[in-house]
């Protein structure tokens, strides 16, 4: 083993060019890759933590009146796990959006009947996303002393769509740069093995086995694999770094966030990616030149 | 293999043919030869010397006919086992097949890391072996830099430095001058005193045929044309 690294060193050494070019190009790779995953992070955890605790109001019908309360409360207990309900009548509404508007409007002075419905605030215990909290919604909107249920789904259910969409073009996108960084590592131990044909010819008549002949091309390729993926994840640390001091101060006054670099997980992950990487072109290549 | 009484035939060829194309290089040669002999093999050029090795270590395969070494049929050497064969043969090529961008130690010391053998025991006898072949002083260098006769020691000291059962030299002085190839030839004598076979090809017998006793194997295009024992 310590004869093919030693080997492989010497190969990269003697190859410097190309052995760089992999590497760049395993590492922009990654970088794209892993630009994509520090941004779905932290938006997911963002996002989380806005979608948190998600609230509801649920407006009741004109037919409801505070006696059936019990009964409705049951039924959405029934439902899901509701934290908490609070029951907040017409009258109540009104006052409350009175306050609000101030003592300057006269609107209100001019209405002798209260327009508001009676309505229950709910709040909902851990969901794990959004599409539960709308499911949640649509069956209590089912009710039937129910009117309509509001739990922004406006533009957060928008924000989450879009986020979707940019999630699968991101996925999309780190397929095809980890395809081509695959193509370039297999090409790059392809044009090695043709460098090195006369030699591999010679050791295997001097009776070297395959696996003698292929192991140092292995351990190049995990090699390549591995400070490619390091070498991208040092690049985004760097552009981390000068960029999310920038965002979190403009951003971070108006609404809460909390931009943090790859978990652990995700690094290590990365990195086995990107070292498996360099062993698979080497596999896909070695296998395609040796019948 | 031994059941004949005497000692069993290390090499064996029946009616062996080799076609290049249309052109035989080999032509129906049957030949037995015993462990421990010392063969030269003769014949202008072009007459099939180098096919007759090559075919022994599988660098080609025979058109027809059958080879066994040392009971082993070549016809059925499994890609897997071949690496193994291969191992029990040293061998000269004549074009010496020096890997261009290792040192001379490295290419000698190939042999022993194919096999397995330990870093420590590798420098020790590639470094005895270069010794005997004069070429200790040029363990750090390039085949490329060296003259013909230097990388034409390089390619025996690789050769015998396995200690194989068999070596295989083609041509393996034809660039030294009389005083190096008398020195590569008493080099193979004490492998052969040490129980190897050994197989020489050459077209000039005349330094062979001084220094050594063995058996000739005359060829001419292809065909075995007779086999002499040589006493000097
Ligand atoms: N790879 C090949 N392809 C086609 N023909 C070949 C090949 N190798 C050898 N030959 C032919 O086979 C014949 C025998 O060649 P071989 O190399 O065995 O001769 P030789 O006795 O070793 O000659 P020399 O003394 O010049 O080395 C020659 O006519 C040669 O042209
Ligand atoms: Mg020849």
């Amino acid at each position: 083993m310590s004869r093919s690294v030693k080997k492989a060193l010497a190969d990269i050494r003697s190859n410097r060019f190309l052995n760089l070019i992999t590497i760049v190009t395993i590492a922009l790779s990654i970088l794209v890759v892993s630009v994509f995953l520090l941004f779905f992070e932290n938006a997911s955890r963002v996002l989380e933590s806005w979608n948190q605790g998600g609230r509801a109001m649920v407006y009741l019908d004109t037919g409801f009146t505070p006696k059936m309360l019990p009964q409705l409360k049951e039924r959405i207990s029934g439902l899901g796990r509701i934290d908490q309900m609070t029951f907040i009548s017409k009258d109540a509404a009104l006052e409350r959006l009175r306050k609000e508007m101030g003592a300057k409007t006269l609107f209100f002075e001019s209405i002798e009947k209260n327009p508001l419905p009676h309505a229950l605030e709910i709040s909902v215990a851990e969901l794990s996303g959004f599409e539960q909290l709308a499911a949640l919604a649509a069956d209590i909107e089912a009710l039937d002393m129910v009117e309509s249920v509001e739990y922004g789904q406006g533009w957060l259910g928008r924000f989450l769509r879009l986020f979707n969409l940019f999630k699968m073009t991101g996925y999309a996108m780190c397929s095809l740069f980890l395809l081509i960084a695959l193509f370039i590592t297999a090409n790059t131990v392809r044009l090695a093995f043709y460098a090195r044909k006369t030699e591999i010819e010679i050791m295997r008549l001097v009776g070297a086995t395959e696996s003698f002949i292929k192991t140092p091309f292995y351990v190049e390729g995990l090699f390549q694999g591995f400070l490619g993926g390091a070498l991208g994840v040092i690049i985004l640390l760097a552009g981390f770094l000068t960029l999310s001091s920038g965002i979190t101060q403009n951003i971070g006054a108006y609404v809460y966030v909390d931009i943090r670099f790859l978990s652990w997980p995700a690094m290590a992950l990365i990195l086995s990616s990107s070292t498996f990487l360099g062993w698979f072109g080497c596999y896909l290549s070695l296998k395609q030149i040796l019948r | 293999m031994s059941a004949d009484g005497g000692k069993a035939n290390i090499i064996r060829l029946f009616n062996v043919s080799k076609r290049y194309g249309g052109k035989l290089a080999l032509d129906d040669v049957s030949l037995d030869i015993e462990p421990g002999e010392f063969i030269i093999i003769s014949g202008p050029s072009g007459a099939g010397k180098s096919t007759l090795l090559k075919v022994l270590y599988l660098a080609e395969r025979v058109s027809e006919g059958q080879i066994l070494i040392d009971g082993m049929n070549l016809a059925r050497i499994s890609p897997r086992k071949l690496p193994l064969l291969r191992r029990r043969f040293g061998m000269v090529f004549q074009d010496f097949k020096l890997i261009p961008n290792r040192t001379v130690f490295e290419n000698v010391a190939l042999v022993l890391q194919v096999a397995g053998e330990k870093p420590s025991y590798i420098r020790k006898k590639v470094m005895h072996v270069l010794r005997t072949t004069g070429m200790e002083k040029k363990a750090n260098h390039l085949p490329p830099t060296l003259s013909g006769g230097e990388q034409q020691r390089v390619a025996v000291a690789r050769a015998v430095v396995g200690e194989p059962s068999i070596i295989l030299a083609d041509e393996p002085t034809g660039s030294l001058d009389e005083h190096s190839a008398q020195l590569v030839l008493e080099l193979l004598m004490e492998y052969h005193k040490n129980g190897a076979t050994i197989l020489i090809a050459s077209h000039n017998l005349g330094l062979i045929e001084a220094s050594i006793r063995g058996r000739n194997i005359a060829l001419k295009e292809g065909k075995l044309q007779g086999i002499s024992t040589m006493l000097y």
